[in-house]
């Protein structure tokens, strides 16, 4: 975690990093609230300053749980021409993509489409996000590249816009959130994992969302701190549910990615699942394999908030209990617990790992050469 | 697989409500015509059947009737073969799914002294938990007072999923009775249903409402820490039962690592969460969430840095292990002493009355 709470030298990285990184949780924002508009329909200019998005909670302005700073963001990642953190491509390259030498960044758009309750005007702001994309990020670094954002509750529209963007080079993930109306599992999710698959793209599951549930299963907790450690448990339900409703076994080619959520948690999520399967099997006949065999198989995970314990070793154990080739680096810049690439992994990993960690997982998984 | 040795305590053993009626003499008039009139059968807080293989290890399943509803079974099946001195009687039965604060009141009292009476009464080694009707807190708290005069009642018992995150400010005067009364609060896996049983919704089969009940623990652990309990009720324990605990070192990681970062939200939390989790939080041995082979699980309890957080249970009648396979592979001689009794009784000073 970085979190400033002097006055900053800005731009100024405290460390430099030598060797070519992927970071593959960058999150751009929109300088000005309408910087959208050029991207969508009249309409909906007009339905917007109306009627507003129409999400799942009764504030019109900030998320339920205030964060710990403005925009979640980093204090000295402000654009000196102004807007919020993450606005400004010059900006973001000159503190973020140069000095850490981000070979490959992959943009996680949050506050899109999704977890809207209107359907049309989720897939109308997804689609404007995806081409916003385009134009303000990736066509200007080919460093960048996007994650197709889709309206989430609606599966064919969904399904439709992942189509309409396979192939195009600009994007390298299909981006959703783990907390939807119904867990990721549910077969109203189905066709984007479909659409997904065929466009060869990986989903990234990005923590975060609200899809009316409360966020935890006894009811709404009262602190940011819960809704931020709440999100590995977010995650792990959802990941549960893919597996044990058979998304992997219908979907054999489909990789997914946890996004910011942690991956200490996977082991004993993995574990568990094991364990309660080999007496529940026979509810679940149309799994093949055991839980944590999909697991290995299908699914990744973004490293920040990098987990943190006292001892190496533990670390060290648990990674070899993940996999070297699952981890996949990530800062989650410009927000406050930005993970500082050149201080993540401590001492004692092989050049190999350490490579692997930082660059080639990437770079295989999103198909960058 | 390390041999249990004699003299332990079984932190949690289901002994069942065969059926409504059986809590009938329990109950006074007004109640028992209630139930009759209105024709209530069964109060079942699972959500699955009794045919389910969660619901009772194969050779454990008695010819008729619940699992675990005989006393002679549970002597036979749990208490004498581990050489048990004390078993902690947990019983798990709707009263928490009840709407109504004082049908919940009444049927809770009714359980309590059926627990008493049909199993306390009929076996010096059996230890009870008081069930309270957390629907009403002036009640619950009443009827922890009234139970805990009776000295084997030995903990508080609540269920991991219930109506609001039980950190909470409204559930604190429960917590200031068990701290007063030397009584830890047990959390037991389950759920009133009255929320989705995950976080992020309602799933398609019980495998995932089983497995999500370790995710409930860890944000119930989340809330307990970060509101506060344990720096107002410093000498209060809390028993997570059949949470699986090999999720803990990780989650501890994090929580610590998002205190750092955010802690000016909650200035109340004085100890990093590790420090209040070895001294006010311990777990129930099954079920043991890890592979079989013995390195995995002692690289765990190296990950937890504490010898001092499970306690023995078997979880009877639950399927959670087969043979007398009760404590994982290759524990120390000295983790085995913990585990069975050395931790229980450091946790429970009611065992010692």
């Amino acid at each position: 975690m970085n979190v400033q709470l002097r006055e900053p030298p800005q731009a100024a990285p405290s460390t430099s990093i030598k060797t070519a990184i992927a970071d593959c949780d960058i999150h751009p924002a929109r300088a000005t609230k309408d910087e959208l508009y050029p991207y969508l329909a009249k309409r909906w200019h007009s339905h917007l300053e109306t009627f507003g998005v129409h999400a799942y909670q009764g504030m019109m302005e900030g998320p339920p749980y205030p964060k710990a700073q403005p925009n979640a963001s980093r204090r000295d990642a402000y654009p000196p021409e102004g807007g919020p953190q993450g606005s400004s491509l010059s900006f973001m390259q000159k503190q973020h993509l140069d000095p850490n030498n981000v070979a490959l960044g992959v943009l996680n758009p949050l506050n899109t489409g999704q977890g809207i309750r209107n359907q049309d005007l989720a897939a109308a702001i997804c689609a404007a996000i995806n081409d916003w994309q385009i134009e303000k990020w990736t066509s200007k670094d080919s460093r960048l590249k996007g994650s197709v954002v889709v309206a989430n509750e609606d599966g064919v529209s969904a399904a439709a816009e992942i189509r309409k963007r396979a192939g195009d080079k600009n994007f390298v993930q299909v981006l959703l959130l783990s907390r939807n109306v119904e867990p990721l599992g549910q077969r109203r999710y189905w066709p984007i994992y479909e659409a997904a698959q065929d466009a060869g793209l990986p989903i990234g599951v990005h923590a975060f969302g609200f899809g009316g549930n409360p966020i935890t299963a006894s009811g709404w907790p009262s602190y940011y701190i819960e809704e931020m450690v709440g999100h590995s448990q977010c995650q792990q339900t959802a990941l549960a549910s893919l597996v044990l409703e058979g998304v992997f076994e219908r979907f054999p080619k489909l990789k997914m990615v946890m996004v910011e959520a942690g991956f200490g948690w996977a082991p004993s999520l993995a574990w568990r699942l094991d364990k309660v399967f080999s007496k529940l099997h026979a509810e679940v006949p149309h799994l093949k394999r055991t839980p944590s065999e999909y697991i290995r198989d299908h699914i990744w995970w973004t490293t920040q908030p990098m987990e943190d314990p006292e001892s190496r070793d533990h670390l060290f154990q648990l990674i070899e209990w993940i996999g070297w080739d699952k981890l996949l680096f990530a800062t989650d810049y410009p927000h406050w617990d930005y993970d500082e690439p050149s201080r993540v992994l401590p001492a004692g990993v092989s050049d190999a790992n350490r490579q692997a960690f930082y660059l080639d997982n990437a770079k295989q998984l999103y198909g960058i050469s | 697989m390390a041999s249990p040795i004699a003299g332990g305590v079984d932190c949690d053993l289901h002994p069942a409500v065969p059926h409504l009626t059986s809590l009938l003499p329990y109950m006074n008039d007004y109640w028992r015509d209630q139930v009759t009139t209105r024709g209530m059968t069964d109060l079942i807080s699972q959500s699955y059947p009794v045919n389910s293989p969660i619901s009772s290890r194969p050779d454990w399943r008695p010819a008729q009737g619940k699992p675990g509803s005989g006393i002679a079974d549970l002597q036979r099946q749990a208490l004498d073969p581990f050489g048990t001195a004390y078993g902690i009687c947990n019983p798990l039965y709707g009263v928490q799914m009840v709407f109504s604060e004082d049908m919940a009141n009444a049927f809770c009292r009714a359980l309590n002294d059926w627990l008493a009476k049909e199993w306390l009464d009929k076996d010096a080694r059996l230890r009870g938990s008081i069930v309270i009707p957390v629907q009403s807190i002036e009640k619950a708290v009443a009827e922890i007072e009234r139970c805990a005069a009776d000295q084997r009642f030995v903990q508080v018992l609540m269920l991991v999923m219930g109506d609001m995150p039980l950190g909470k400010r409204h559930y604190w005067p429960i917590y200031a009775a068990a701290e007063r009364l030397g009584l830890p609060i047990g959390i037991h896996a389950g759920s009133a249903y009255h929320n989705p049983p995950t976080s992020v919704g309602w799933g398609s089969y019980h495998i995932e409402d089983y497995v999500a009940q370790a995710q409930a623990f860890q944000t119930q652990l989340t809330s307990l820490i970060v509101e506060g309990v344990f720096a107002r009720h410093p000498n209060l324990k809390m028993v997570m039962l059949e949470s699986g605990f090999t999720w803990l070192p990780p989650f501890l990681w994090r929580l610590h690592k998002f205190w750092r970062g955010v802690r000016m939200e909650t200035p109340w939390v004085d100890r990093a969460p590790l420090e209040i989790v070895r001294s006010n939080i311990r777990f129930s041995l099954q079920p043991v969430d890890a592979p079989p082979e013995g390195d995995t699980l002692n690289r765990l309890f190296d990950h937890m840095q504490s010898d001092e957080l499970i306690l023995f249970s078997t979880d009877y009648p639950h399927w959670q292990f087969d043979g007398d396979e009760v404590l994982p592979k290759g524990l120390s001689a000295d983790l085995v002493r913990k585990i069975m009794i050395d931790n229980p009784h450091a946790t429970y000073p009611r065992l010692k009355a």
